[in-house]
């Protein structure tokens, strides 16, 4: 059986979790407005792997929400 | 002597003893500790909320591409006669929808130039001043090369849309739009 982290431990993974989800968002953004630039500009060329990216973001920040309210109900 | 359990202690923020606590945080006792974790596990689902709305962002342009593909090659429009236009005169005219504002320049005796009449930067509509050669966005003061459209001055990075010219007959026809990267 798995034992429950204490509450220090929880407040220590959550603002882990949370720097990683921080740093992905700003990337996220990052890639939007280059992308947007770029459309703009008419290049078309970098739109797919852009979206690609930003959903790969997406997906492993929400794994990491996963991890989170999966820990609170150890 | 009762055991010493750290999972129930509730430091106040100022980490004072209780006794030193303000009357109104002794009449609403707050677990602290679960209240800062909570707020921050609630920040960053609010966070991944704002992932999600990113990826929507990133999808809506790829769907605008995939519109503007299916569009196709846009149709020839007949904007003026060769004649019409003295010398630094212009025109505006819609291009290819009836409000893609355009605008049509004479530059010299052979020589005609049609922008996009919106400013790269916010989408005001650009003025040309010919004796001073360029076109000029009263918004925040962008200016624009009246014969290339490349940005000059101000906040644009973006040259503006070029509307490709065609003649014909002695009339003058839009023929495409050239979108330009920075």
């Amino acid at each position: 059986m798995k034992t429950p982290f204490t509450r220090e431990q929880k407040i220590t993974i959550v603002y882990g979790i949370l720097c990683i989800v921080v740093v992905l968002v700003v990337l996220q953004l990052w890639l939007l407005t280059a992308t947007m630039n770029a459309y703009l500009g008419g290049d078309t060329g970098v739109i797919w792997p852009a979206l690609i990216a930003s959903l790969v973001c997406f997906l492993l920040n929400l794994g990491l929400l996963r991890h989170l309210y999966a820990m609170e109900r150890r | 002597m009762i055991p010493y359990n750290r999972e129930q202690i509730t430091i106040p923020p100022n980490g004072q003893p209780l006794e030193q606590q303000p009357q109104w945080r002794k009449d609403f006792p707050i677990d602290w500790p679960e209240d800062h974790y909570v707020a921050r596990r609630d920040f960053t689902k609010f966070m991944v909320l704002t992932s999600f709305a990113f990826v929507a962002g990133q999808a809506w342009i790829v769907i605008q591409n995939l519109l503007r593909q299916r569009r196709g090659v846009l149709p020839m429009q007949r904007i003026a006669q060769l004649n019409q236009l003295a010398i630094g005169q212009s025109l505006t005219f819609d291009y290819p929808a009836e409000h893609d504002s355009c605008i049509l320049v004479r530059t010299g005796e052979n020589g005609f130039v049609a922008f996009d009449q919106r400013c790269t930067h916010l989408s005001c509509a650009v003025v040309p001043e010919p004796n001073k050669k360029r076109f000029l966005c009263p918004c925040h003061n962008g200016s624009f090369d009246l014969a290339t459209g490349k940005p000059l001055a101000g906040p644009p990075r973006r040259p503006l849309a070029r509307i490709q010219l065609e003649i014909i007959n002695g009339a003058i026809y839009a023929a495409g739009i050239e979108e330009r990267a920075a």
